[in-house]
């Protein structure tokens, strides 16, 4: 009865997410700056899964941050995520996969609103044949990316060759997670474990032998807020959101950060650097930050790819201090390398925050 | 009932946002720029909910509305299935149609939001993209973006991107067709009408301040982009 009772309760939190022939819609944010994510994501899909996924040149931005920036009105937003729609329907495709939380929950909203407002489709329909000559087909299932690698984790963990565990102690790693509020805070339904339980991230890092920290102010937004950060007036808006975390998670001595929305990585990176600056305040062990990760990266970290060709060198926060815990071999010396090995300079050092070069 | 309200009444983001206000104050409570601003979500739906013409109009014109950063966070802790956050959309959507948005100083960096995100995602066909980001605006980007922004096509090759090149692949040259598809829909939408609305609306202010409009990042965006002049925050 009891484990009856449970499997019903926990019903609620489960989420359907298709197997295979995914539809990638990729994201602004995490394009500019964590580009190695997205490449490491269609690698481990098709080349550890054996994955069909349509990587498709013709789709655009879904309009996400301007329409929660308010400049971008909700009938564009819907015709413009029509599109994105109409061309996976002419892909043959039916499991529509975004890269971003962000277009996520703006998918999740915009179905729902169709579905609520049977009239707001037609018009989406009307506008979007007039502006285009496209017809659509709403998908059948819509999976954040996350959520494909959480479906996945036991797959990606039994082909891994590390683990979230210190090689030194044989401890778990502590890892703090950040769902992101878009994922689940809207539409409960939609995310794996549901707003009150998420556990998309969960699932990834105790699947992979970390261990997961939980902390006061762990479901507190990290800030950005769209307009609150992209107009620099506004930006002690986004600070201080992530300073809050910072600060409430500091006591539990976090080994790694792990993200799923593409925005929030970007800003617990650089927010760590801005508050070394303003305060010459550090998170991490011996003048280091806490390093900030995608589930992207650190899935492949655990398959044992190259973390220059992941991107984490574009972290501000260095990363080193997480691979070394986990005995990851790395070549410094090809960290801020092209391609074919050739010398790009290397960025400057803070003043504050300790980096590795 | 009021205009305004009855404005309102025809977004479905009001109507699906707004049920009944109990006052409990759990948005509040739960609300990050509650704590950073001097800003109650409790207070905007009390209201919202009165349908005093006159209180909504200030509200429109207030700066009030422009502090919520849209997480959502109150969505989820309502007990009364309100969405605080959604009645916000609403209300910036209005203020904007009706020209309200540059009686405040919040307000006014609409102007600053159009020619940035809003002009890149026509531009680019993304909200953001590298060159437009540069040191000066994003100084908490830190030494590695300074290095990144010089060292762009390289960098993309390494991990595996296709920097404004053709075909696909991470931060791709979006293709002129796609980006005709998305004027097309901006036009047919409202999306271009809100950007001329936007540019027309904070013309008039920049005039009336005596301040240089030419497009671009001019003395009126600089000043939105930056200005604090007015205390926004608990005294």
């Amino acid at each position: 009865m009891i484990a009856e009772g449970k499997k019903r309760i926990w019903k609620d939190y489960q989420k359907e997410i298709a197997d295979d022939r995914y539809y990638y819609a990729r994201s602004c944010v995490r394009q500019n700056f964590f580009p190695g994510s997205e490449a490491a994501f269609l690698k481990i899909l098709r080349e550890e899964l054996g994955k069909n996924v349509f990587d498709d040149p013709a789709h655009t931005s879904c309009t996400g941050i301007g329409y929660h920036a308010d400049v971008v009105p909700l009938e564009t937003t819907m015709t413009v995520i029509a599109r994105q729609f109409a061309l996976m329907t002419e892909a043959g495709y039916q499991n529509f996969v975004p890269s971003c939380i962000t277009s996520f929950g703006l998918y999740s909203e915009i179905i729902e609103t169709w579905h609520h407002f049977p009239e707001t489709l037609e018009k989406t329909r009307k506008y979007l044949k007039q502006a285009t000559g496209r017809e659509f087909e709403i998908p059948d299932n819509l999976a954040h990316a996350s959520d494909v690698i959480y479906k996945f984790r036991k797959e990606i963990g039994e082909k891994g060759k590390y683990r979230l565990v210190n090689h030194n102690t044989g401890e778990p790693l502590k890892i703090v997670e950040h769902i992101g509020c878009h994922y689940s805070k809207m539409f409960p339904h939609k995310g794996v474990g549901g707003a009150e339980y998420p556990y998309v991230l969960v699932g990834m890092i105790e699947e992979w032998g970390g261990e997961v920290v939980d902390y006061p102010e762990r479901r507190h937004c990290c800030g950005f807020g769209f307009r609150q950060y992209a107009v620099k007036a506004n930006r002690g808006y986004s600070l201080s959101c992530s300073h809050k975390k910072f600060e409430s998670m500091e006591p539990y001595h976090p080994d790694a950060i792990l993200t799923n929305c593409p925005g929030c990585p970007y800003f617990f990176d650089r927010w760590q650097y801005a508050i070394s600056e303003l305060e010459g305040k550090t998170y991490g062990e011996n003048g280091f930050g806490i390093p900030v990760l995608t589930y992207e990266e650190m899935a492949g970290i655990v398959l044992g790819y190259d973390p220059w060709e992941l991107g984490m060198q574009l972290h501000q926060v260095s990363v080193e201090p997480f691979l070394e815990k986990i005995g990851f071999p790395y070549d410094p010396e090809q960290k801020y390398k092209g391609k074919y090995g050739q010398d790009l300079g290397k960025p400057k050092v803070p003043e504050f925050l300790k980096v590795c070069c | 009932m009021g205009k305004v309200y009855d404005l309102l009444l025809k977004d479905v983001r009001f109507t699906e946002g707004m049920n009944s206000c109990i006052n409990c104050g759990t948005c509040t409570a739960i609300c990050p720029a509650a704590e950073f601003y001097n800003y109650q979500p409790r207070k905007i739906v009390d209201l919202v909910q009165s349908r005093d013409e006159e209180a909504l109009i200030g509200l429109l014109k207030s700066e009030t509305i422009w502090y919520c950063g849209e997480c959502m966070s109150c969505k989820t802790r309502c007990p009364r299935g309100n969405a605080p956050g959604l009645i916000i959309i609403a209300l910036r959507s209005l203020s904007q149609e009706l020209g309200y948005f540059t009686e405040s100083e919040k307000g006014r960096q609409m102007l600053a939001i159009k020619r940035t995100i809003g002009e890149w995602i026509l531009k680019y066909g993304y909200c953001l993209y590298p060159p437009e980001m540069d040191m000066e605006g994003h100084p908490e980007q830190g030494p590695i973006w300074e290095w990144e922004l010089q060292h762009l096509p390289e960098i993309f090759e390494k991990v595996g991107g296709n920097y404004n090149k053709p075909g696909a692949g991470t931060l791709r040259r979006i293709p002129q067709e796609a980006l005709d598809e998305l004027r097309a829909i901006f036009d047919v939408t409202g999306g271009t009408a809100r950007f001329e609305k936007i540019e027309a609306e904070s013309a008039k202010v920049a005039e009336k301040m005596g301040m240089d409009f030419q497009g671009g990042e001019d003395q009126y965006f600089k000043h939105v982009f930056n200005a604090i002049q007015i205390n926004h925050h608990h005294s």
